[in-house]
């Protein structure tokens, strides 16, 4: 199980709660899990999140692998990164 | 199919200083910038800006403007669609076209002194600035707020009455000038403050500063009857102005084409979007071109300088100098809409440091100013300004080597930075250790002089690009990039090309493309355009490299193992090398039409892997005691660029960066009368750095390679701009024995300050 912490103001919308274990093993399935567990975030993560994965730092993918023993970080995102204003 | 990963040829491109692909164009004159461009029977547009730093527009009345002769267009709110709040990452921060549209050109109210409420398009300047006198505005002067501390204030003066603040519980049910309140935390912090020998508090304020580009705005429209638009601007990134006017305007992407002229300077100023659409709409109305070029009076009224802020730092350290807790609270002006860089303020503030216990908050504020853009590393000089002048505080308090102290609590491989990740490879350390290195460490210094040191941190990002290289009939290749270039992108593909490829650098011709002729780029900027753009170019010759491998096989009836590229041409394995002779590139494009058409390739990717940069800045300094001026004697930039494509011009990064900071340090600042108008929209009251002002830079290229690029680049624009600031200050305290709080330290504040202490007569 990966461990997944959120920083910043993202716990605001998960009642608190910023470290959870989870199974996923891709960057969607993480969002989709945590959309699950917690639809307050949903907005957020479609928005733009970066994703920093075992300490490489992710943004706009949603394909990035996870392994079950990485540490992932879901952060805002970098500035400078971000989707292009049409997607 | 082999391929090697040198190509086997003799000469490598890459880390050499190869003459600029666009240098003759600019030394000769050549070179085109926004305001070079012209279309017959262009039209010029002027704006009209608000004289009120805040006032609700009553009404707007253009109809003795529109019965001049000679103007042919006039354009106003009602020519824009109003658009829903919502958020999306465009240019270097996040944005809301709500705002977006409103701050373009103003709908209920004006909200600074310069913002947009009308333009006219007309077939001279001299008519298009009459007609602007006969637009009739009548406002509702309102009370304004200039500073970010007093629009936090309950009772200052709202901007947006449907501004609450985001990121507080529970929500407030209120609205204020406080957007957004944001935090990280690691930690524990008040165990690392008991656990503390040596706390030390501080607060520190900073001006607004502009990015100071020397090339104003400028745009070119044309709009055909058939809606087709055509645009020309200066912009560091023409696919977002693409984006953002399609939707201002309600354009279909694909029949607007923007192309990028060559750029006067950025550094991320130009990552929004200002004159483009009103040039657009003007065009649109008048069906004829439209050419928009801002006088400097309005680049410094109505685009966006980077924020001014109010910073307060507290550090905790072991007297043996090991930081254990560090707290942070940021308060960054916004401008007159939400989105200060205040997020990456608080990121970056300790980032340079390996702390266990952290805790950063930081708000973003708007007030009567224009809209802040992004200028080099976005928020992160203000932040780690007054850390590094902390940091520098404790040194001399402890008694410590400064960047001993900075050595001993760097950040390195595997230290978890306070916003969440550990960091990879990173070359902080050799950096603090370049510096101890130089000459310039251990060089005397006199009375009223300082040394100064500070290090900064940048995140540096990738994203998508695309870039394509095709092979000519004569083997030449031409490079098509699809971002501007700003700061050595067309040299630094070029290298990788040639070396990719295998062809000499002078075969290789290089051009930014406009947005019809290759895919989607995101912008130049966050230190990415040469990081990501690299990337692309390795995939698109990678694409060639295997094509001629195949067209090989096919000619030499040939089996995939039995060839490889290198050395510029593909190459017979074995007994087949007895049969048949290599094939060079140019080879292969004599016959491309024989073997299957055109050749090339192109890189469409989402650069991810952008490896930190990190740099430590040292500097010499002289205060006049009676003027209280400071005098830079001497300046050494060390930082990690991973690998230097072209270390000319990433020495010009680095001094560049260092250049501007001297500026923000010691000169620039926005300066507002009570009237809550700038009084010193102009290069003659606002003080830049010219080259009298300053002495060489010196560089040191530190490669620390990043790991998840194919030569090891990190990008390296942003991070000089970040050290500057507290080195200098650091230097002023050295050479005057203050420590100065607030920037700039221009003569007037540094010779109060002597006055105070009696260091000089009153």
């Amino acid at each position: 199980m990966a461990r997944v912490v959120l920083v910043g103001n993202l716990a605001q919308l998960t009642g608190g709660v910023a470290e959870f274990e989870l199974s996923a093993t891709s960057v969607k399935q993480l969002f989709e899990q945590l959309t699950e567990l917690h639809p307050a975030l949903g907005p957020h993560l479609d928005e733009g999140i970066a994703v920093a994965i075992d300490g490489q730092i992710y943004q706009d993918t949603l394909l990035e692998p996870i392994q079950p023993d990485s540490e992932v970080y879901l952060l805002p995102q970098i500035a400078g990164g971000g989707t292009s204003p049409s997607s | 199919m082999a391929d090697t990963a040198t190509n086997g040829h003799a000469q490598s491109f890459v880390g050499t200083r190869t003459i600029r692909p666009d240098g003759v164009d600019k030394v000769t004159g050549r070179a085109r910038f926004g305001a070079d461009f012209n279309l017959p029977g262009q039209l010029i547009g002027r704006v009209l800006r608000s004289p009120h730093p805040h006032a609700r527009i009553v009404s707007i009345d253009t109809s003795k403007a529109e019965a001049l002769p000679g103007v042919k267009a006039v354009i106003t709110r009602d020519d824009f669609a109003d658009q829903p709040s919502e958020f999306i990452p465009a240019g270097e921060m996040m944005m809301n076209y709500k705002d977006v549209v409103r701050n373009v050109m103003a709908r209920e109210k004006a909200l600074y002194e310069g913002h947009a409420v009308a333009a006219v398009a007309a077939t001279s300047t001299a008519i298009a600035r009459r007609a602007l006198k006969l637009i009739d505005v009548k406002y509702e002067v309102l009370p304004h707020v200039i500073d970010a501390v007093a629009a936090m204030q309950p009772g200052a003066p709202l901007l947006h009455d449907d501004l609450f603040t985001a990121g507080v519980e529970p929500k407030p049910d209120k609205p204020s000038n406080v957007a957004k309140r944001i935090e990280i935390k690691l930690g524990d912090l008040e165990a690392g403050f008991k656990a503390a020998d040596l706390v030390i508090e501080r607060e520190f304020k900073t001006a607004p500063v502009h990015q100071g580009y020397i090339e104003p705005h400028a745009a070119l429209a044309s709009v055909s009857e058939d809606g087709t638009t055509e645009l020309w601007c200066t912009t560091q990134g023409h696919f977002i102005v693409r984006a953002h006017c399609a939707r201002l305007l309600g354009l279909d992407m694909g029949k607007v084409r923007v192309t990028a002229t060559e750029i006067g300077g950025g550094f991320g100023g130009k990552t929004v979007v200002y004159l483009e659409p009103l040039a657009i709409a003007l065009s649109r109305k008048a069906k004829r071109p439209v050419k928009m070029v801002m006088s400097r009076e309005e680049v410094f009224k109505a685009s966006g300088p980077t924020s001014g802020a109010t910073v307060r730092v507290k550090m905790g350290v072991k007297k043996d100098g090991k930081f254990v807790a560090a707290f942070a609270e940021l308060k960054y002006q916004a401008g007159a809409f939400q989105g200060s860089p205040v997020q990456p303020g608080v990121f970056c503030a300790f980032a340079p440091y390996d702390i266990e216990n952290v805790h950063v908050i930081g708000y973003d504020v708007v007030s009567n100013r224009p809209k802040v853009a992004a200028y080099r590393a976005p928020g992160a000089p203000i932040s780690e300004y007054a850390v590094e002048s902390v940091v520098d505080e404790i040194a001399k308090k402890l008694d410590i080597d400064p960047v001993d102290l900075r050595l001993q609590n760097a950040a390195h491989e595997g230290t978890k930075a306070a916003y969440g990740p550990k960091f990879g490879p990173i070359g902080l350390e050799e950096t603090l250790n370049a510096i101890k290195k130089t000459e310039h460490w251990n060089a005397p210094l006199r009375k009223w002089q300082g040394r100064g040191v500070a290090s900064g941190f940048w995140f540096n990002i990738g994203g998508e690009t695309c870039a394509s290289l095709t092979v000519n009939e004569d083997g030449t290749v031409s490079l098509v990039a699809g971002t501007p270039d700003i700061g050595g992108l067309r040299a630094s593909l070029t290298a990788v090309a040639a070396d990719e490829l295998g062809v000499p650098y002078d075969k290789v011709r290089p051009i930014i493309g406009d947005t019809g002729s290759i895919g989607f780029n995101f912008l130049t900027g966050g230190s990415r355009s040469a990081f990501s753009g690299s990337m692309a170019i390795v995939e698109a010759a990678k694409q060639i490299k295997s094509e001629l491998c195949a067209r090989a096989c096919k000619l030499w009836e040939a089996k995939p193992e039995q060839v490889e590229f290198s050395g510029g041409a593909v190459r017979p394995l074995g007994a087949l090398a007895e049969k048949v002779k290599p094939m060079t590139i140019a080879d292969f494009a004599k016959v491309a039409g024989k073997t299957g058409g055109p050749i090339g390739g192109v890189g469409r990717i989402n650069a991810q892997g952008a490896g930190p940069s990190f740099g430590t800045h040292m500097v010499d300094l002289e205060v006049d005691p009676e003027t209280g001026r400071a005098t830079i004697l001497r300046y050494t930039v060390a930082q990690d660029a991973g690998r230097a494509l072209h270390p000319a011009y990433v020495e010009g990064q680095y001094q560049g960066g260092a250049v501007q900071g001297i500026g923000w340090a010691l000169n620039e600042e926005y300066i507002y009368g009570e009237d809550g108008k700038l009084q010193n929209a102009g290069f003659l009251d606002y003080r830049m750095p010219v080259a009298s002002d300053v002495p060489m830079i010196d560089t040191v290229l530190v490669e620390v390679a990043n790991p998840k690029h194919p030569y090891g680049v990190r990008g390296v624009g942003e991070t000089p701009i970040v050290p500057p600031l507290g080195a200098i200050a650091n230097a002023m305290e050295q050479a005057t024995g203050i420590r100065f709080t607030e920037l700039p330290m221009s003569p007037p504040r540094v010779l109060k300050a002597l006055k105070e202490k009696g260091l000089r007569k009153a």
